[in-house]
Protein backbone atom coordinates (compact mmCIF):
# COMPACT_ATOMS: atom_id res chain seq x y z
CA UNK A 1 0.00 0.00 0.00
CA UNK A 2 3.00 2.24 -1.29
CA UNK A 3 1.74 5.84 -2.31
CA UNK A 4 4.27 7.63 -5.05
CA UNK A 5 5.84 10.28 -2.87
CA UNK A 6 4.22 13.51 -3.52
CA UNK A 7 6.70 16.36 -3.53
CA UNK A 8 3.86 18.38 -1.80
CA UNK A 9 2.32 17.00 1.52
CA UNK A 10 5.64 14.97 2.23
CA UNK A 11 5.73 16.89 6.05
CA UNK A 12 3.01 15.39 8.25
CA UNK A 13 0.43 17.71 9.64
CA UNK A 14 1.03 19.23 12.94
CA UNK A 15 -1.59 21.35 14.88
CA UNK A 16 -0.13 24.58 14.20
CA UNK A 17 -1.59 27.03 17.06
CA UNK A 18 -1.35 24.10 19.56
CA UNK A 19 -1.32 26.59 22.68
CA UNK A 20 -5.41 27.84 20.75
CA UNK A 21 -6.29 24.32 20.03
CA UNK A 22 -6.22 22.98 23.51
CA UNK A 23 -8.12 25.59 25.68
CA UNK A 24 -11.23 23.43 24.79
CA UNK A 25 -9.26 20.10 24.67
CA UNK A 26 -10.41 17.37 26.63
CA UNK A 27 -7.74 15.11 24.99
CA UNK A 28 -4.10 16.50 24.16
CA UNK A 29 -2.02 14.31 22.47
CA UNK A 30 1.71 15.17 22.14
CA UNK A 31 4.24 13.95 20.41
CA UNK A 32 2.73 10.65 20.60
CA UNK A 33 4.83 7.62 18.82
CA UNK A 34 3.98 3.72 19.41
CA UNK A 35 5.60 0.80 18.54
CA UNK A 36 4.95 -2.90 18.38
CA UNK A 37 8.12 -4.50 18.43
CA UNK A 38 10.11 -3.09 16.30
CA UNK A 39 7.41 -1.79 14.08
CA UNK A 40 6.46 1.94 14.22
CA UNK A 41 3.09 2.31 14.04
CA UNK A 42 2.15 5.87 14.83
CA UNK A 43 4.76 8.97 14.42
CA UNK A 44 5.09 11.96 16.48
CA UNK A 45 0.91 12.64 16.50
CA UNK A 46 -0.10 15.63 18.45
CA UNK A 47 -3.31 16.87 18.11
CA UNK A 48 -6.24 18.25 20.39
CA UNK A 49 -9.54 16.84 20.99
CA UNK A 50 -12.58 19.03 21.76
CA UNK A 51 -14.72 17.80 24.51
CA UNK A 52 -18.40 16.70 23.42
CA UNK A 53 -17.65 16.41 20.10
CA UNK A 54 -17.24 13.66 18.02
CA UNK A 55 -14.26 13.29 16.56
CA UNK A 56 -13.58 10.72 13.52
CA UNK A 57 -10.21 9.29 12.82
CA UNK A 58 -10.00 8.08 9.15
CA UNK A 59 -7.24 6.17 6.84
CA UNK A 60 -6.67 3.15 5.08
CA UNK A 61 -5.76 -0.35 7.29
CA UNK A 62 -2.12 -0.30 8.62
CA UNK A 63 -2.26 3.21 9.43
CA UNK A 64 -1.94 3.01 13.03
CA UNK A 65 -5.23 4.95 14.02
CA UNK A 66 -6.80 1.86 16.12
CA UNK A 67 -3.24 1.97 17.82
CA UNK A 68 -3.80 5.79 18.18
CA UNK A 69 -7.06 5.28 20.10
CA UNK A 70 -5.72 2.46 22.03
CA UNK A 71 -2.74 5.02 23.41
CA UNK A 72 -5.93 7.22 24.27
CA UNK A 73 -6.80 4.95 27.37
CA UNK A 74 -4.00 2.85 27.83
CA UNK A 75 -5.11 0.11 26.23
CA UNK A 76 -1.94 -0.22 23.81
CA UNK A 77 0.18 -1.70 26.41
CA UNK A 78 -1.55 -4.99 26.97
CA UNK A 79 -0.30 -5.92 24.20
CA UNK A 80 3.29 -8.15 24.85
CA UNK A 81 5.79 -5.88 22.79
CA UNK A 82 4.02 -3.06 22.43
CA UNK A 83 5.34 0.22 23.59
CA UNK A 84 4.55 4.28 23.42
CA UNK A 85 6.04 7.41 23.80
CA UNK A 86 4.82 11.09 24.20
CA UNK A 87 2.16 12.33 26.17
CA UNK A 88 -1.55 12.40 26.45
CA UNK A 89 -3.13 14.95 28.95
CA UNK A 90 -6.72 14.20 30.02
CA UNK A 91 -8.24 17.42 31.23
CA UNK A 92 -4.35 18.62 31.64
CA UNK A 93 -3.23 15.30 33.65
CA UNK A 94 -0.66 13.51 31.95
CA UNK A 95 -2.27 9.77 31.95
CA UNK A 96 0.72 8.21 31.57
CA UNK A 97 3.03 9.90 34.48
CA UNK A 98 4.22 7.53 37.04
CA UNK A 99 1.99 7.91 39.49
CA UNK A 100 -1.30 7.17 37.02
CA UNK A 101 -3.07 3.72 37.38
CA UNK A 102 -3.69 2.75 34.26
CA UNK A 103 -6.94 1.12 35.33
CA UNK A 104 -8.55 4.55 36.61
CA UNK A 105 -7.58 5.96 32.96
CA UNK A 106 -9.84 3.41 31.50
CA UNK A 107 -12.25 3.70 34.10
CA UNK A 108 -12.90 7.80 33.01
CA UNK A 109 -12.32 6.67 29.29
CA UNK A 110 -14.33 3.65 28.05
CA UNK A 111 -13.25 1.67 24.96
CA UNK A 112 -15.87 0.14 22.25
CA UNK A 113 -14.64 -2.57 20.04
CA UNK A 114 -14.65 -4.03 16.53
CA UNK A 115 -16.28 -7.11 17.66
CA UNK A 116 -19.00 -6.62 19.77
CA UNK A 117 -17.41 -8.88 23.02
CA UNK A 118 -20.16 -9.37 26.06
CA UNK A 119 -19.53 -11.60 28.40
CA UNK A 120 -21.02 -14.83 27.51
CA UNK A 121 -21.53 -16.51 30.71
CA UNK A 122 -23.12 -13.26 31.53
CA UNK A 123 -26.92 -12.45 31.66
CA UNK A 124 -27.64 -9.16 29.62
CA UNK A 125 -28.20 -7.27 33.09
CA UNK A 126 -24.94 -8.59 34.54
CA UNK A 127 -23.34 -7.57 31.45
CA UNK A 128 -24.26 -3.86 32.42
CA UNK A 129 -23.24 -4.24 35.17
CA UNK A 130 -19.69 -5.83 34.89
CA UNK A 131 -17.75 -2.50 35.26
CA UNK A 132 -18.51 -1.96 38.38
CA UNK A 133 -18.75 -6.19 39.54
CA UNK A 134 -15.14 -6.24 37.95
CA UNK A 135 -14.08 -3.39 39.88
CA UNK A 136 -15.22 -5.07 43.20
CA UNK A 137 -18.27 -2.36 43.16
CA UNK A 138 -21.33 -4.25 44.75
CA UNK A 139 -24.48 -1.86 43.98
CA UNK A 140 -27.17 -2.20 45.63
CA UNK A 141 -30.29 -4.15 44.30
CA UNK A 142 -32.18 -0.92 43.40
CA UNK A 143 -29.67 1.14 42.67
CA UNK A 144 -28.69 -1.28 40.20
CA UNK A 145 -31.98 -1.81 38.35
CA UNK A 146 -31.59 1.70 37.88
CA UNK A 147 -28.33 2.08 36.54
CA UNK A 148 -29.09 -0.91 34.26
CA UNK A 149 -31.91 0.62 32.79
CA UNK A 150 -30.69 4.25 32.34
CA UNK A 151 -26.95 2.66 30.67
CA UNK A 152 -29.06 0.48 28.76
CA UNK A 153 -31.56 3.49 28.17
CA UNK A 154 -28.67 5.37 27.30
CA UNK A 155 -27.73 2.77 24.45
CA UNK A 156 -30.93 3.18 22.71
CA UNK A 157 -31.68 -0.75 23.73
CA UNK A 158 -33.86 -0.92 26.80
CA UNK A 159 -37.24 -1.12 24.86
CA UNK A 160 -35.90 -4.25 23.09
CA UNK A 161 -34.27 -6.27 26.02
CA UNK A 162 -36.07 -5.30 29.23
CA UNK A 163 -38.47 -8.32 29.13
CA UNK A 164 -35.26 -10.33 28.96
CA UNK A 165 -32.23 -8.44 31.00
CA UNK A 166 -31.81 -12.31 32.72
CA UNK A 167 -30.97 -13.83 29.38
CA UNK A 168 -27.25 -14.23 28.21
CA UNK A 169 -25.90 -11.11 26.15
CA UNK A 170 -24.75 -13.58 23.65
CA UNK A 171 -28.16 -13.99 22.56
CA UNK A 172 -28.97 -10.83 21.34
CA UNK A 173 -28.13 -10.18 17.63
CA UNK A 174 -24.46 -8.50 16.34
CA UNK A 175 -26.28 -5.21 16.83
CA UNK A 176 -28.02 -5.25 20.04
CA UNK A 177 -24.57 -6.76 21.23
CA UNK A 178 -22.60 -4.04 20.48
CA UNK A 179 -25.37 -2.02 22.08
CA UNK A 180 -25.14 -3.97 24.99
CA UNK A 181 -21.26 -3.08 24.98
CA UNK A 182 -22.15 0.41 24.60
CA UNK A 183 -24.31 0.42 27.70
CA UNK A 184 -21.36 -1.32 29.40
CA UNK A 185 -18.91 1.43 29.07
CA UNK A 186 -21.69 3.77 29.76
CA UNK A 187 -22.92 1.97 33.01
CA UNK A 188 -18.79 3.09 34.43
CA UNK A 189 -19.90 6.65 33.57
CA UNK A 190 -16.77 7.27 31.70
CA UNK A 191 -16.66 11.02 30.12
CA UNK A 192 -14.91 9.92 26.80
CA UNK A 193 -15.85 6.91 24.49
CA UNK A 194 -13.69 5.56 22.18
CA UNK A 195 -15.15 3.61 19.50
CA UNK A 196 -12.79 1.28 17.36
CA UNK A 197 -14.54 0.81 14.16
CA UNK A 198 -17.77 -0.14 16.00
CA UNK A 199 -19.85 -0.83 13.03
CA UNK A 200 -17.54 -3.17 11.00
CA UNK A 201 -19.01 -5.90 12.31
CA UNK A 202 -22.83 -4.62 11.55
CA UNK A 203 -25.35 -4.66 8.69
CA UNK A 204 -26.54 -1.15 7.54
CA UNK A 205 -29.33 -1.25 10.02
CA UNK A 206 -27.96 -1.94 13.12
CA UNK A 207 -24.90 0.25 11.61
CA UNK A 208 -27.82 3.48 10.84
CA UNK A 209 -28.75 2.52 14.97
CA UNK A 210 -25.52 3.01 16.16
CA UNK A 211 -24.67 6.07 14.81
CA UNK A 212 -28.34 7.96 15.68
CA UNK A 213 -27.30 6.85 19.23
CA UNK A 214 -23.90 8.69 18.75
CA UNK A 215 -25.22 11.86 17.95
CA UNK A 216 -27.21 11.66 21.38
CA UNK A 217 -24.76 10.39 22.92
CA UNK A 218 -22.41 13.62 22.26
CA UNK A 219 -24.11 15.60 24.34
CA UNK A 220 -23.22 14.43 27.47
CA UNK A 221 -19.61 12.60 26.10
CA UNK A 222 -16.43 13.06 24.09
CA UNK A 223 -16.45 10.72 21.47
CA UNK A 224 -13.51 9.14 19.26
CA UNK A 225 -14.55 7.19 16.53
CA UNK A 226 -12.15 4.88 14.34
CA UNK A 227 -13.70 4.23 11.18
CA UNK A 228 -12.82 2.54 7.63
CA UNK A 229 -16.02 4.03 6.12
CA UNK A 230 -15.52 7.79 5.28
CA UNK A 231 -19.08 8.33 4.59
CA UNK A 232 -19.60 7.33 8.56
CA UNK A 233 -16.75 9.45 9.27
CA UNK A 234 -18.81 12.39 7.55
CA UNK A 235 -21.93 11.83 8.90
CA UNK A 236 -21.46 11.40 12.30
CA UNK A 237 -18.57 13.40 13.23
CA UNK A 238 -17.34 17.31 14.09
CA UNK A 239 -13.97 16.48 13.45
CA UNK A 240 -11.77 14.27 11.51
CA UNK A 241 -8.33 13.51 11.87
CA UNK A 242 -6.72 11.59 8.68
CA UNK A 243 -3.88 9.21 9.06
CA UNK A 244 -1.80 7.43 6.43
CA UNK A 245 1.24 5.35 7.68
CA UNK A 246 1.34 6.57 11.28
CA UNK A 247 1.66 10.03 10.48
CA UNK A 248 -1.39 12.38 10.99
CA UNK A 249 -1.70 13.59 8.02
CA UNK A 250 -4.47 16.34 8.48
CA UNK A 251 -6.96 17.25 11.61
CA UNK A 252 -9.12 19.98 10.89
CA UNK A 253 -13.36 19.89 10.71
CA UNK A 254 -15.01 17.57 9.27
CA UNK A 255 -16.69 19.64 6.82
CA UNK A 256 -13.43 21.29 5.76
CA UNK A 257 -11.65 17.86 5.32
CA UNK A 258 -14.55 16.57 3.07
CA UNK A 259 -15.14 19.65 1.63
CA UNK A 260 -11.48 20.91 0.85
CA UNK A 261 -8.79 19.14 2.21
CA UNK A 262 -5.47 21.02 2.31
CA UNK A 263 -2.99 17.98 1.83
CA UNK A 264 -2.87 16.42 -1.71
CA UNK A 265 -2.94 12.51 0.08
CA UNK A 266 -6.32 13.42 2.32
CA UNK A 267 -7.96 14.33 -1.02
CA UNK A 268 -7.22 11.14 -2.59
CA UNK A 269 -8.17 9.53 0.01
CA UNK A 270 -11.41 11.13 -0.03
CA UNK A 271 -12.25 10.66 -3.77
CA UNK A 272 -10.83 6.85 -3.03
CA UNK A 273 -8.18 7.40 -5.24
CA UNK A 274 -6.33 4.39 -2.79
CA UNK A 275 -7.05 3.03 0.27
CA UNK B 1 -3.51 -27.78 -12.64
CA UNK B 2 -4.67 -31.12 -14.54
CA UNK B 3 -5.03 -29.17 -17.99
CA UNK B 4 -1.47 -28.63 -18.31
CA UNK B 5 -0.59 -31.70 -19.10
CA UNK B 6 -2.39 -31.61 -22.79
CA UNK B 7 0.13 -28.85 -23.03
CA UNK B 8 -2.40 -26.49 -24.87
CA UNK B 9 -3.88 -25.11 -21.76
CA UNK B 10 -7.20 -26.04 -22.48
CA UNK B 11 -8.87 -29.05 -21.27
CA UNK B 12 -9.62 -31.89 -23.53
CA UNK B 13 -12.43 -33.71 -23.03
CA UNK B 14 -10.36 -37.06 -22.95
CA UNK B 15 -8.76 -35.53 -20.13
CA UNK B 16 -12.40 -34.93 -18.28
CA UNK B 17 -13.00 -38.51 -17.98
CA UNK B 18 -12.64 -40.37 -14.87
CA UNK B 19 -9.02 -42.10 -14.75
CA UNK B 20 -9.42 -46.01 -14.36
CA UNK B 21 -6.89 -46.36 -12.44
CA UNK B 22 -7.67 -43.77 -9.93
CA UNK B 23 -10.65 -43.73 -9.45
CA UNK B 24 -10.30 -47.78 -8.21
CA UNK B 25 -7.25 -46.66 -5.75
CA UNK B 26 -9.62 -43.95 -4.17
CA UNK B 27 -12.03 -46.77 -3.57
CA UNK B 28 -9.24 -48.68 -1.68
CA UNK B 29 -8.06 -45.81 0.24
CA UNK B 30 -12.03 -45.03 1.05
CA UNK B 31 -12.58 -48.84 1.62
CA UNK B 32 -9.43 -49.08 4.38
CA UNK B 33 -10.24 -45.86 6.06
CA UNK B 34 -13.47 -47.17 6.74
CA UNK B 35 -12.15 -50.48 7.87
CA UNK B 36 -10.08 -48.38 10.34
CA UNK B 37 -13.27 -46.81 11.75
CA UNK B 38 -15.18 -50.20 12.20
CA UNK B 39 -12.07 -51.50 14.37
CA UNK B 40 -12.66 -49.01 17.38
CA UNK B 41 -16.76 -49.95 16.77
CA UNK B 42 -16.22 -53.31 16.95
CA UNK B 43 -13.96 -54.01 19.77
CA UNK B 44 -16.22 -52.14 21.78
CA UNK B 45 -18.94 -54.01 21.03
CA UNK B 46 -16.90 -57.17 21.81
CA UNK B 47 -15.73 -56.00 25.34
CA UNK B 48 -19.79 -54.92 25.87
CA UNK B 49 -20.79 -58.26 24.67
CA UNK B 50 -17.99 -60.38 26.93
CA UNK B 51 -19.00 -57.89 29.77
CA UNK B 52 -22.76 -58.10 29.26
CA UNK B 53 -22.69 -62.29 29.11
CA UNK B 54 -20.66 -62.67 32.17
CA UNK B 55 -22.30 -60.15 34.39
CA UNK B 56 -25.71 -62.06 32.99
CA UNK B 57 -23.94 -65.47 34.01
CA UNK B 58 -22.91 -63.93 37.62
CA UNK B 59 -27.08 -62.36 38.23
CA UNK B 60 -28.17 -65.79 37.66
CA UNK B 61 -26.04 -67.01 40.89
CA UNK B 62 -26.17 -63.95 42.56
CA UNK B 63 -29.30 -61.66 43.06
CA UNK B 64 -29.16 -57.97 41.96
CA UNK B 65 -30.70 -56.92 45.29
CA UNK B 66 -27.76 -58.69 47.07
CA UNK B 67 -24.93 -57.16 45.08
CA UNK B 68 -26.39 -53.45 45.59
CA UNK B 69 -27.51 -53.75 49.53
CA UNK B 70 -24.92 -56.68 51.06
CA UNK B 71 -22.31 -54.46 52.84
CA UNK B 72 -19.70 -56.92 52.85
CA UNK B 73 -17.50 -58.13 49.86
CA UNK B 74 -16.11 -61.51 50.30
CA UNK B 75 -16.55 -63.76 47.41
CA UNK B 76 -12.76 -65.17 47.71
CA UNK B 77 -13.93 -66.61 51.51
CA UNK B 78 -15.46 -69.51 52.09
CA UNK B 79 -18.88 -66.97 53.89
CA UNK B 80 -19.36 -65.19 50.24
CA UNK B 81 -20.83 -62.05 50.08
CA UNK B 82 -21.16 -59.87 46.87
CA UNK B 83 -22.09 -56.50 47.79
CA UNK B 84 -20.21 -53.96 45.27
CA UNK B 85 -20.34 -51.22 47.82
CA UNK B 86 -17.11 -51.31 49.91
CA UNK B 87 -15.46 -51.58 46.49
CA UNK B 88 -16.87 -48.58 45.31
CA UNK B 89 -15.95 -47.08 48.38
CA UNK B 90 -12.50 -47.65 47.64
CA UNK B 91 -12.69 -46.42 44.39
CA UNK B 92 -14.27 -43.04 45.41
CA UNK B 93 -12.63 -42.39 48.61
CA UNK B 94 -8.96 -43.03 46.84
CA UNK B 95 -10.39 -40.60 43.63
CA UNK B 96 -11.67 -38.06 45.93
CA UNK B 97 -8.50 -37.47 47.23
CA UNK B 98 -6.81 -37.48 44.24
CA UNK B 99 -9.17 -34.83 42.57
CA UNK B 100 -8.92 -32.65 46.22
CA UNK B 101 -5.12 -32.60 45.10
CA UNK B 102 -5.03 -32.13 41.29
CA UNK B 103 -7.33 -29.84 41.02
CA UNK B 104 -6.24 -27.08 42.94
CA UNK B 105 -2.74 -27.04 42.00
CA UNK B 106 -3.52 -28.47 38.44
CA UNK B 107 -6.18 -25.39 37.82
CA UNK B 108 -3.75 -23.07 39.63
CA UNK B 109 -1.12 -24.26 37.13
CA UNK B 110 -2.89 -23.81 34.37
CA UNK B 111 -3.78 -20.14 35.54
CA UNK B 112 -0.45 -19.39 36.42
CA UNK B 113 1.11 -20.97 32.72
CA UNK B 114 -1.82 -18.98 30.65
CA UNK B 115 -2.18 -15.88 32.40
CA UNK B 116 0.91 -14.96 34.31
CA UNK B 117 4.19 -16.75 33.70
CA UNK B 118 6.80 -15.11 31.44
CA UNK B 119 7.67 -17.45 28.23
CA UNK B 120 11.12 -18.46 30.05
CA UNK B 121 9.26 -19.74 32.77
CA UNK B 122 6.84 -21.44 30.47
CA UNK B 123 9.08 -23.01 28.86
CA UNK B 124 11.01 -24.64 31.76
CA UNK B 125 7.35 -25.41 33.47
CA UNK B 126 5.73 -26.96 30.54
CA UNK B 127 8.15 -29.95 29.87
CA UNK B 128 8.61 -30.43 33.94
CA UNK B 129 4.92 -31.20 34.01
CA UNK B 130 4.72 -33.35 31.18
CA UNK B 131 7.58 -35.21 32.52
CA UNK B 132 5.15 -35.59 35.69
CA UNK B 133 2.37 -37.02 33.51
CA UNK B 134 4.72 -39.89 31.75
CA UNK B 135 6.03 -41.55 35.16
CA UNK B 136 5.25 -45.00 34.57
CA UNK B 137 2.46 -45.57 37.36
CA UNK B 138 4.09 -48.47 38.66
CA UNK B 139 7.17 -46.38 40.13
CA UNK B 140 4.28 -43.80 41.60
CA UNK B 141 2.69 -47.26 42.85
CA UNK B 142 5.80 -47.92 45.00
CA UNK B 143 6.50 -44.29 45.48
CA UNK B 144 3.73 -44.14 47.99
CA UNK B 145 4.40 -47.39 49.32
CA UNK B 146 7.79 -46.99 50.13
CA UNK B 147 8.22 -43.25 50.83
CA UNK B 148 5.13 -41.24 50.81
CA UNK B 149 3.32 -43.55 53.54
CA UNK B 150 6.64 -43.80 56.05
CA UNK B 151 6.43 -40.08 55.41
CA UNK B 152 2.94 -39.53 56.55
CA UNK B 153 2.85 -42.10 59.06
CA UNK B 154 5.38 -39.67 60.79
CA UNK B 155 2.34 -37.15 61.11
CA UNK B 156 -0.24 -39.13 61.13
CA UNK B 157 0.26 -42.09 63.72
CA UNK B 158 -2.57 -44.04 63.22
CA UNK B 159 -1.95 -44.62 59.09
CA UNK B 160 -1.96 -48.12 58.29
CA UNK B 161 0.56 -49.65 56.00
CA UNK B 162 -1.47 -49.88 53.40
CA UNK B 163 -4.52 -46.78 53.42
CA UNK B 164 -6.34 -44.73 50.95
CA UNK B 165 -4.28 -41.35 51.60
CA UNK B 166 -1.13 -41.98 50.00
CA UNK B 167 -2.14 -43.61 47.00
CA UNK B 168 -5.02 -40.70 46.50
CA UNK B 169 -2.06 -38.04 46.90
CA UNK B 170 -0.05 -40.03 44.37
CA UNK B 171 -2.86 -40.31 41.63
CA UNK B 172 -3.06 -36.43 42.16
CA UNK B 173 -0.28 -35.62 41.26
CA UNK B 174 -0.62 -38.30 38.19
CA UNK B 175 -3.30 -36.37 36.90
CA UNK B 176 -2.95 -33.70 37.91
CA UNK B 177 -0.63 -32.50 34.22
CA UNK B 178 -3.61 -33.80 32.73
CA UNK B 179 -6.05 -30.97 34.48
CA UNK B 180 -3.42 -28.66 34.04
CA UNK B 181 -2.77 -28.57 30.59
CA UNK B 182 -6.54 -29.65 29.53
CA UNK B 183 -7.29 -26.35 31.68
CA UNK B 184 -4.67 -24.43 30.04
CA UNK B 185 -6.19 -25.30 26.47
CA UNK B 186 -9.74 -23.93 27.63
CA UNK B 187 -8.32 -20.77 29.30
CA UNK B 188 -6.03 -20.27 25.87
CA UNK B 189 -9.00 -20.45 23.99
CA UNK B 190 -10.91 -17.65 25.51
CA UNK B 191 -10.73 -15.09 22.89
CA UNK B 192 -8.35 -12.12 23.76
CA UNK B 193 -11.47 -9.73 22.93
CA UNK B 194 -12.77 -11.31 26.20
CA UNK B 195 -10.09 -9.75 28.37
CA UNK B 196 -9.77 -6.65 26.61
CA UNK B 197 -13.58 -5.98 27.38
CA UNK B 198 -12.68 -6.35 31.23
CA UNK B 199 -9.33 -4.23 30.82
CA UNK B 200 -11.52 -1.19 28.55
CA UNK B 201 -13.59 -1.57 31.57
CA UNK B 202 -11.24 -0.72 34.46
CA UNK B 203 -10.74 -4.13 35.80
CA UNK B 204 -7.75 -5.47 36.85
CA UNK B 205 -5.94 -8.27 36.28
CA UNK B 206 -6.60 -10.47 38.79
CA UNK B 207 -10.67 -9.24 38.07
CA UNK B 208 -10.23 -10.19 35.00
CA UNK B 209 -8.69 -13.57 35.22
CA UNK B 210 -10.92 -14.75 37.87
CA UNK B 211 -14.00 -12.98 36.84
CA UNK B 212 -14.14 -13.27 32.95
CA UNK B 213 -11.34 -15.75 31.73
CA UNK B 214 -12.24 -18.48 34.08
CA UNK B 215 -16.03 -18.35 33.91
CA UNK B 216 -16.01 -18.23 29.56
CA UNK B 217 -13.17 -21.52 30.01
CA UNK B 218 -15.48 -23.24 32.65
CA UNK B 219 -16.86 -25.80 29.95
CA UNK B 220 -13.16 -26.84 28.89
CA UNK B 221 -12.34 -26.78 32.34
CA UNK B 222 -15.17 -28.75 33.85
CA UNK B 223 -14.44 -31.17 30.89
CA UNK B 224 -10.72 -31.59 31.97
CA UNK B 225 -11.44 -32.42 35.74
CA UNK B 226 -14.52 -35.27 34.81
CA UNK B 227 -11.83 -36.53 32.08
CA UNK B 228 -9.41 -36.62 35.06
CA UNK B 229 -11.57 -38.42 37.98
CA UNK B 230 -12.62 -41.00 35.04
CA UNK B 231 -8.62 -41.47 35.00
CA UNK B 232 -8.22 -41.84 38.53
CA UNK B 233 -11.11 -43.99 38.90
CA UNK B 234 -9.79 -46.26 36.35
CA UNK B 235 -6.10 -45.99 37.84
CA UNK B 236 -5.22 -49.67 39.03
CA UNK B 237 -1.13 -49.96 39.46
CA UNK B 238 -0.77 -47.17 42.74
CA UNK B 239 -3.39 -48.40 43.98
CA UNK B 240 -3.27 -51.67 43.93
CA UNK B 241 0.24 -51.72 45.37
CA UNK B 242 -0.08 -48.84 48.12
CA UNK B 243 -3.89 -49.20 49.43
CA UNK B 244 -3.69 -52.61 50.06
CA UNK B 245 -6.32 -55.43 49.00
CA UNK B 246 -9.05 -55.33 52.07
CA UNK B 247 -12.65 -54.39 50.32
CA UNK B 248 -13.73 -51.71 53.47
CA UNK B 249 -16.74 -49.95 53.71
CA UNK B 250 -15.26 -46.55 54.84
CA UNK B 251 -14.27 -42.55 54.05
CA UNK B 252 -11.70 -43.02 56.00
CA UNK B 253 -8.54 -42.04 54.17
CA UNK B 254 -6.25 -43.75 56.91
CA UNK B 255 -7.70 -47.47 56.84
CA UNK B 256 -6.81 -50.02 54.05
CA UNK B 257 -9.01 -49.92 51.29
CA UNK B 258 -9.65 -51.78 48.25
CA UNK B 259 -10.57 -50.15 44.57
CA UNK B 260 -12.66 -52.16 42.14
CA UNK B 261 -9.25 -52.44 40.12
CA UNK B 262 -7.73 -53.70 42.39
CA UNK B 263 -9.88 -56.41 42.77
CA UNK B 264 -9.43 -56.99 38.96
CA UNK B 265 -6.01 -57.51 39.45
CA UNK B 266 -6.33 -60.08 42.63
CA UNK B 267 -8.71 -62.10 40.62
CA UNK B 268 -6.84 -61.95 37.15
CA UNK B 269 -3.05 -62.56 39.10
CA UNK B 270 -4.91 -65.73 41.08
CA UNK B 271 -5.66 -69.17 40.08
CA UNK B 272 -9.32 -68.95 40.08
CA UNK B 273 -10.95 -71.38 37.83
CA UNK B 274 -12.83 -70.12 34.52
CA UNK B 275 -16.40 -70.47 35.33
CA UNK B 276 -16.60 -69.77 39.01
CA UNK B 277 -18.66 -67.70 40.31
CA UNK B 278 -15.11 -65.80 41.61
CA UNK B 279 -14.26 -65.82 38.15
CA UNK B 280 -17.66 -63.94 37.10
CA UNK B 281 -16.95 -61.68 39.97
CA UNK B 282 -14.20 -59.87 37.85
CA UNK B 283 -16.51 -59.22 35.01
CA UNK B 284 -19.46 -58.19 36.85
CA UNK B 285 -16.57 -55.61 38.74
CA UNK B 286 -16.03 -54.44 35.03
CA UNK B 287 -19.32 -53.65 34.27
CA UNK B 288 -19.89 -51.68 37.33
CA UNK B 289 -15.89 -49.69 36.40
CA UNK B 290 -17.70 -49.35 33.11
CA UNK B 291 -21.14 -48.05 33.89
CA UNK B 292 -19.00 -45.40 36.25
CA UNK B 293 -16.70 -44.09 33.77
CA UNK B 294 -19.44 -44.31 31.07
CA UNK B 295 -21.48 -41.76 33.22
CA UNK B 296 -19.09 -39.72 34.29
CA UNK B 297 -18.34 -39.20 30.65
CA UNK B 298 -21.98 -38.85 29.30
CA UNK B 299 -21.84 -36.45 32.14
CA UNK B 300 -18.71 -34.06 30.97
CA UNK B 301 -20.45 -34.59 27.44
CA UNK B 302 -23.95 -33.03 29.12
CA UNK B 303 -21.67 -30.35 30.59
CA UNK B 304 -19.92 -28.80 27.87
CA UNK B 305 -22.62 -29.09 25.26
CA UNK B 306 -24.76 -27.14 28.04
CA UNK B 307 -22.05 -24.39 28.33
CA UNK B 308 -21.25 -24.58 24.77
CA UNK B 309 -25.18 -23.34 24.08
CA UNK B 310 -25.01 -20.73 26.15
CA UNK B 311 -21.85 -18.83 24.43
Amino acid sequence: MMVPDLAEGRRPYRATQPAAAEVNAKLSVQNLDAWYGATHVVKKVSMAIPARQITAVIGPSGCGKSTFVRCLNRMHECIPGARMDGRVLLDGVDIYAGDIDPVLVRRRVGMVFQKPNPFPMMSIRDNVLAGLTLTGVRPRGGEADALVERALRGAALWDEVKDSLGKRGVSLSGGQQQRLCIARALAVEPEVLLMDEPCSALDPIATTRIEDLMHSLRETYTIVIVTHNMQQAARVSQKTAFFYTGDLIEFSDTDTIFTSPRNKRTEDYITGKFG
Amino acid sequence: MGGETTGRGRLDVADMRRRVGAHARERVIELLLTACGVVSIVTTVAILGVLVFETASFFAEVSLAEFLLDTRWTPLFVDKHFGIWPLVAGTVLTSAIAIGVALPFGLLAAIYLSEFATPRARSLLKPALEVLAGVPTIVYGYFALVVLTPLLQRFIPDLAGFNALSPGIIMGIMIMPMICSLSEDAIFAVPESMREGAYALGAGKLQTVFRVVLPTAFSGIAASVILAISRAVGETMIVAIAAGQQPNLTANPRESVETMTTYMVQIGLGDTPTGTIEYKTLFVVGASLFVMTFAINLLSQRLSRRFREGR
